[in-house]
């Protein structure tokens, strides 16, 4: 199954992200903005980050759970190669998201190619069918 | 869509429905064609529907689609019955551009020209994932995000001449460290001094034409072949994170439920988090304007050492082109105080404004439009004209017209840098690949966007200038 597709957007990155559960697609959403930004496909699993957040409905738990890729990039310099097991379970007044990010220290091993500044609600998607489908736009 | 043509420059969508005022797009009929293809007409209509909205949601002849709000977008609120709202500043909280002049003509510089854009380069952390080279303490942080260029200046970047020749005087006096986040914080924290990456740059640039002889003097322009230095950059990780922090917070305690688009998402101004908000964006406006204090001041110092001086690099201006800031301005024939949004747009204020300098009160204060990587950039006058127009603001760039992506696949960085040199500019980057998505087709043409601001009264052009070295992050 493909993982995600990169969207033609004026000023910005825009991708979908699909999966057969909402989990997937999330996982996949969070290599696609990765894309944008190194390789993930060759970044090793050396180091893991939790995650957690929480959200009032789904789409701002997808843009909070993206936005720990670049604040993780931005502080501690983690490039993500892997999104492990998340989960996503409704709470009283949303939703809660747990995962592991598994990835490595920015090297010269390694090349940056984009800059996503964050994550924006616009064009944002999150729908069922047959699957999970997820649309993001992210400021570049 | 019903917009009608007022003028040759000026054209207008009445209100209807939800929209409490009419929105207003001062454009040709050239640069309609792009504002038409994507959202942003659309999207001043949304602005128009916002509480305690004034007048009208202007459009600048530069506007693309953004979030919520279109970029090139200006719109202002009363200050008890309206809003304000992070989608209507932008990520990049107070993104902008500084100009210096310099004493150097192009004959001066051309046997160093390669060593100096070598050595800027050097000096100048730029990016993605770029660290910078201060080390700073929380404490000096926030320091900076009370006092801003200020700080900079006390710890010896620059000079106290630059701070009256900066937008609020480098500092923004409303800025509150508690309301920015421990997040925020963290971002901030190694990347103050740096350019950043996407769409900023540093270029040294030649005057090419001066269109207003007396208005050129004043700023400080001396004839065509005079060098020039132009910093554009923002406020980096801190307020991308300040408005990534505030966005979600509105949508918590208010709701999203009957907004148009989320990123119109947005608080009473006066209500405890509209204040909070405007207060962590002026503390990020402070942190942008340290940076550009902190950017200047190193070329400077490579001026000074590759030439033996630094003499006659005075500042002539920086402006903020993504902020919120009160003001007062004229409505229904009265003086009134409101908050005025400029996202992707130039404060243009005219002769004897208080917030324009000493120096510059006698003409209007210096516009400053940055053309795209490798193409000409402008220096406009704010005009009287522009406060009755659009509450004294004007374009603030070229701005996109092709995606990143459909950029990087049509052009090479390495292509681009070649073409660049046979014109006899000098180009370097972090990244070959941000240098092809920059590249100057995927952009509106400048020259069109000064000459509509020009006619249609909302900056007066006073110079044409063209880059020689340029340096992207």
């Amino acid at each position: 199954m493909e993982r995600y597709r990169i969207l033609p957007h004026t000023a910005d990155g825009k991708f979908q992200a699909y999966g057969r559960t909402l989990e997937e697609a999330f996982a996949n959403a969070a290599l696609a903005l990765a894309s944008l930004m190194w390789d993930w496909t060759a970044v090793e699993p050396e180091i893991r980050h939790p995650v957690l957040v929480t959200g009032i409905d789904r789409e701002q738990l997808l843009v909070k759970f993206l936005g720990e890729i670049i604040y993780l990039f931005e502080t501690r310099q983690f490039l993500l190669g892997r999104v492990e097991e998340i989960r996503i379970r409704p709470e009283p007044g949303g939703f809660c998201l747990e995962a592991a990010f598994a990835g490595e220290t920015l090297s010269e091993r390694r090349d940056l190619f984009g800059d996503v500044k964050a994550v924006t609600y616009h064009e944002l998607k999150i729908e069922e069918c047959d699957g999970f489908t997820v649309q993001v736009v992210v400021d570049m | 869509m019903d917009l009608r043509k007022i003028d040759d420059n000026t054209w207008e969508i009445p209100a209807e429905g939800a929209m409490r005022v009419p929105a207003v797009v001062y454009s040709s009929a050239r640069l309609l064609e792009a504002i038409r293809r994507d959202q942003t007409l659309a999207q001043a209509r949304n602005v128009a529907c916002l509480p305690g909205i004034e007048r009208s949601s202007y459009v600048m002849p530069d506007a693309h689609q953004g979030y919520g709000f279109p970029i090139g977008g200006v719109a202002a609120f009363d200050l008890d019955e309206g809003i304000i709202s992070p989608g209507g500043v932008g990520y990049d909280i107070n993104c902008g551009v500084r100009l210096l002049r310099t004493g150097f003509t192009e004959t001066d510089i051309e046997a160093r020209r390669k060593e100096l854009l070598a050595e800027i380069f050097r000096e100048v952390p730029a990016g993605v994932g770029k660290g910078g080279v201060t080390k700073l303490s929380r404490a000096g942080l926030k320091d900076i995000l009370l006092r801003g260029a200020e700080w900079a200046v006390e710890n010896g970047y620059g000079r106290k001449e630059d701070l009256e020749r900066t937008e609020e005087g480098g500092r923004m006096r409303d800025a509150a460290v508690e309301d920015v986040s421990e997040r925020a914080l963290e971002r901030g924290l190694p990347q103050l001094g740096t350019l950043g990456a996407g769409n900023h740059f540093l270029e040294i640039q030649k005057i090419h034409e001066i269109y207003d002889e007396a208005t050129a003097r004043a700023f400080g322009l001396e004839s065509p072949g005079q060098v020039l230095v132009m910093v554009h950059c923002g406020s980096r990780g801190l307020g991308h994170q300040v408005a990534t922090d505030f966005i979600e917070m509105m949508e918590n305690a208010f709701g999203v439920a009957g907004l148009p688009d989320r990123e119109l998402v947005n608080a009473p101004f006066k209500s405890a988090q509209g204040q909070r908000y405007y207060r962590a964006m002026c503390a990020a406006v402070n942190y942008a304007f340290a940076n550009r204090q902190m950017i200047a001041h190193w070329v400077r110092e490579v001026f000074a050492r590759v030439l033996g001086s630094a003499g006659g690099m005075d500042q002539i201006y920086d402006v903020c082109h993504n902020v919120a800031k009160v003001e007062e301005h004229e409505v229904r024939g009265r003086s009134k105080r409101l908050v005025v949004h400029r996202k992707g747009a130039t404060r243009s204020f005219g002769a004897g404004r208080p917030e324009v300098p000493a120096a510059y009160r006698a003409v209007g204060q210096p516009v400053i439009i940055p053309g795209s990587m490798g193409t000409a950039s402008f220096l406009l006058a704010g005009t009287k004209e522009a406060e009755a127009l659009s509450f004294g603001s004007t374009a603030h760039g070229a701005g996109r017209v092709m995606s990143r992506h459909e950029a990087l696949r049509r052009f090479r960085g390495e292509q681009i840098r070649d073409d660049l040199a046979r014109r006899g500019i000098e180009l370097k980057s972090t990244s070959w690949k941000g240098v092809a998505e920059e590249a100057s087709e995927a952009y509106k043409d400048v020259d069109e966007v000064v000459r509509v601001s020009n006619e249609a009264g909302l900056g007066r052009l006073v110079a044409k200038v063209v880059p020689i070295g340029v340096m992207k992050g």
